[in-house]
């Protein structure tokens, strides 16, 4: 289904079931629209990121720039974060393979991991402004808290994603949509990994 | 293969029925009236945008004879109505109203396909609302920052709203941004999923590609806004620094220092330029619809149309800094950001082009949506020249901040939409509620509109290179300013307050008529796409009774030679077409020339 054939067929001249032009079929999107809707959404969160990113970039060049000190409990954090992402895929794996005792035990440990993160950045928040770092004293703090806060926001955001799977596995009734939802509570926590690293990269070597 | 079941057929997807008002009315979840509530909320703050800028012109066109309006006043007015026009009016009304509405009409699905995140939308938009109107009551009132937010000034004490009003707009725009994403999700995934049999990306109607492009472009433009409210929001609060320098303000220096506001006017635009074609793309769809149809042609070069709409969207990322010429940004720079903006005129002139050539022998009927429709094309051609005046670095720099930027962004971006609006409004809305408008009120209104806004702006292009500025309460006396100016500036308010009242015909004729007008015609106008073609009118829940419609062609088969009737509906099947007496089977256009 190339974007091009799409674009070029000749609504007048075919019906679709002519054999030179496009059937239906060929023309949807397959896949379910859940998905394709949470692709659009990361594609929103990457934009919003991108755009930080982006003026981050800007405002370090002026001369007032002051870069933080490094945490160790990032790494820490960032360790903690990647296992709740591993923990969900294999969640999403589990289901896939029948071991249904594992899938409950799997979204709930990913909740927990996800807190600890989150916690865990609050930490570090509250380090920083012990040691007087605080929010407005200079832009590279300005960006390290808001950055910080707004991937922490988005993951709790995902508390929907992950509620709306969690009634899924624990009714169980649509063995179907439950897969769909595991995948896409796993897959919307492996993007915010990735931004997650984005941004500690961001924070660490500027 | 195994056969394709619509979505909106599958078992889990048939929706329930409400029946209680409150499920029906407020919090209901059928798109067509999420799309009416959507309408009525931004024609209502589109009336009071509408009431400022006549007070506007009403200190304008006779300074200092309002006492009530004093220079705070003003810029507060300047600033709420430009904000409102173009994000509560403009963008809710074409994408929350119109995409709402026709999105699953058009394309055969019964609803979106999240009913409830559709709901939710309405709802985030109506509390968006509620913030900024709330704006015009806290102490300092609403914010008088200029519709474009600039940093410092707008949140240094010397200007109007600088404490409780521009963090109220700043709320609200985050709110807005969170109701469109929620919208906008729900119509793209409804236009690549959710269409019925037949619909093919080719063969939907102008009007969807228009919203469907439109969406793309909020979705990825609207965070630009986003981010920048955010940062601002903590200089304003926290005292963060990421757009305020170090500045005195009222003698007083302030606690910030070292920030960018140039950064804010690259973020601000990066998101205001895409803004424009929002508003333009989803205008420029429902207008083609609306001249196809009642010049009783088919749309010409249907594809380049759509090719038209997706390059004007992917180049519209790359135009932003022609806003930022006076900002004093390197020549390369500019004369890269003057190339674009001129590359960006070439498929919006072909599809100029091509609404011309529809005209060009239609069969045209001067229906209200019709005159509505043209008008528009004298107010966007207009609008479109202008703006190739200002694209160009050099003759933007005497003319930036003056009247004639007003004139040329009003024609454009004002006017223009509106028109089309009214086009849409009129054209829909005995789909939307099952009765037909009083003809002869709505033709006064188009004249009155169509006349009354060129009395308003084409003087302004004159007062323009004449060197009058924008957004000034009043000018004092100047070398350049003639007294001549001021009779001029007179008359467009009389202009102005004619065309703002003129408006109330509008309301008049829509409420009347939804309760008293006469019964319409389930397709008064003879159109070929599919929510003419509806088992009830206006279309009940799920839309299409119980089976869902089969598409059998793309939506301008109009006036085709051998037909009786001079239009062919896309859910009529080829054999079932009635033919004229000695003419052959019915065959799909230029399948001759082909064969
Ligand atoms: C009868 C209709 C209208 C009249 C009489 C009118 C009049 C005005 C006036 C007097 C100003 C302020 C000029 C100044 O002092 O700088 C203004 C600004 C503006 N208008 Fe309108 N307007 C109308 C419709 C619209 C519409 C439909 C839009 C939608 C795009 C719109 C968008 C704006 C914007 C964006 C500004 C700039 C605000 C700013 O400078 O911050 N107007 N208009
Ligand atoms: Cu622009």
């Amino acid at each position: 289904m190339g974007l091009f054939r799409i674009l070029t067929e000749k609504p007048w001249l075919h019906s679709p079931q002519t054999p030179e032009g496009l059937t239906f079929e060929e023309s949807q999107i397959s896949g379910s629209p859940q998905k394709t809707a949470l692709l659009f959404f990361m594609g929103v969160v990457f934009a919003v990121f991108g755009l930080f990113i982006t003026a981050y970039f800007i405002r370090m060049e002026l001369d007032d720039w002051r870069p933080m000190p490094e945490s160790t409990l990032l790494w820490i954090n960032t360790l903690v974060l990647f296992l709740a992402s591993v923990v969900l895929q294999l969640t999403y794996n589990a289901l896939n393979s029948d071991r249904a005792n594992f899938v409950k035990l799997g979204l709930l440990a990913g909740a927990l991991l996800t807190a600890a993160f989150v916690a865990g950045q609050y930490t570090v928040w509250q380090q920083m402004n012990g040691q007087g770092y605080l929010i407005n004293s200079n832009p590279a703090n300005a960006f390290f808290y808001v950055l910080t806060g707004i991937h922490a926001l988005h993951l709790l955001g995902g508390l929907w994603v992950w509620t709306r799977a969690g009634i899924r596995v624990w009714t169980g009734t649509n063995p179907e949509k439950e897969r769909l939802a595991v995948e896409l509570c796993a897959l919307y926590w492996h993007f915010l990994l990735l931004v997650w690293l984005v941004v500690f990269a961001l924070l660490s070597y500027t | 293969m195994t056969t394709y079941i619509p979505i909106a057929d599958r078992d889990e997807e048939l929706h329930d029925h409400p029946h209680s008002f409150i499920t029906k009315w407020v919090f209901s979840q059928d798109h067509k009236v999420i799309a009416i509530q959507y309408g009525c909320t931004s024609i209502f703050v589109g009336l009071i945008a509408l009431v400022l800028s006549g007070l506007m012109r009403l200190q304008l066109g006779y300074p200092d004879s309002f006492a009530f309006i004093d220079p705070a006043d003003y810029y507060q007015f300047v600033t709420m109505h430009g904000m409102i026009m173009v994000v509560y009016l403009l963008t809710a009304l074409f994408l929350g109203g119109f995409g709402n509405y026709l999105i699953p009409l058009q394309l055969g699905a019964r609803d979106m396909v999240f009913p409830f995140l559709n709901m939710l939308s309405y709802w985030f938009f109506f509390i968006s609302v509620l913030i900024l109107l709330a704006s015009f009551l806290v102490s300092g009132g609403p914010t008088g920052a200029g519709w474009t937010l600039y940093p410092p000034q707008a949140i240094l004490r010397g200007t109007p709203g600088h404490d409780m009003g521009i963090t109220l707009m700043l709320a609200s725009l985050a709110v807005f941004i969170v109701a469109f994403t929620m919208g906008g999700l729900n119509y793209v995934t409804t236009v690549l999923q959710a269409r019925t049999h037949g619909m093919t990306l080719m063969r939907m109607p102008l009007s969807i590609w228009g919203i469907f492009v439109a969406t793309i472009l909020g979705l990825f433009a609207f965070p630009a806004l986003f981010v920048s409210a955010v940062m601002m929001v903590f200089d304003k609060i926290v005292g963060t620094s990421f757009f305020m320098p170090a500045i005195l303000s009222l003698g007083e220096a302030v606690d910030h220092k070292g920030g960018s506001p140039i950064l804010f006017q690259h973020l601000f635009w990066f998101f205001g330029h895409p803004e424009v074609y929002i508003v333009a793309l989803p205008a420029f769809g429902l207008v083609s619809d609306v001249i196809s149809t009642h010049a009783r042609k088919n749309i010409f070069g249907y594809r380049m149309m759509v090719w038209a709409i997706v390059a004007i969207g992917a180049l519209s990322f790359i135009v932003w800094a022609h806003h930022m010429y006076v900002s004093g940004m390197n020549p390369y720079f500019g004369f890269f950001f003057a190339f674009t903006t001129l590359v960006i005129a070439v498929p919006t002139a072909i599809k100029v082009y091509n609404w011309v050539l529809t005209l060009w022998q239609g069969n045209i009927r001067l229906t209200v949506p019709m005159l509505f429709a043209m008008g528009f094309i004298f107010t966007f051609v207009h609008g479109g020249l202008t703006g190739i005046f200002l694209g160009n670095v050099t003759i933007d720099l005497p003319l930036s901040d003056t009247y004639f930027v007003i004139a040329h962004f009003h024609m454009v971006m004002g006017v223009s939409p509106v028109l089309v609006l009214f086009a849409s409004l009129y054209h829909w809305f005995p789909k939307m509620s099952g009765k037909m408008f009083n003809q002869t009120m709505a033709k006064v209104h188009f004249w009155g509109t169509f006349l009354g806004t060129y009395a308003i702006y084409l003087p302004m292009h004159y007062l323009g290179f004449l060197g009058v500025p924008r957004r000034y309460y009043s000018y004092g006396t100047t070398d350049f300013i003639p007294d001549s100016a001021q009779t001029l500036n007179a008359n467009i308010t009389n202009a102005a307050i004619f065309v703002g009242i003129i408006q109330m015909l509008f309301i008049i004729n829509m409420v009347w008529s939804v309760f008293k007008g006469k019964k319409a015609d389930p397709n008064p106008w003879e159109a070929t796409t599919l929510e003419w073609q509806t088992p009830e009118n206006p279309p009940g829940h799920g839309n299409w009774g119980s089976k869902l419609p089969v598409v059998y062609r793309w939506a301008y088969e109009y006036s085709v030679p051998g037909v009786k009737a001079d239009f062919v509906p896309q859910t009529i099947p080829p054999e079932e077409v009635e033919m004229e007496e000695g003419a052959g089977p019915y065959i799909y256009r230029g399948e001759e020339e082909h064969a």
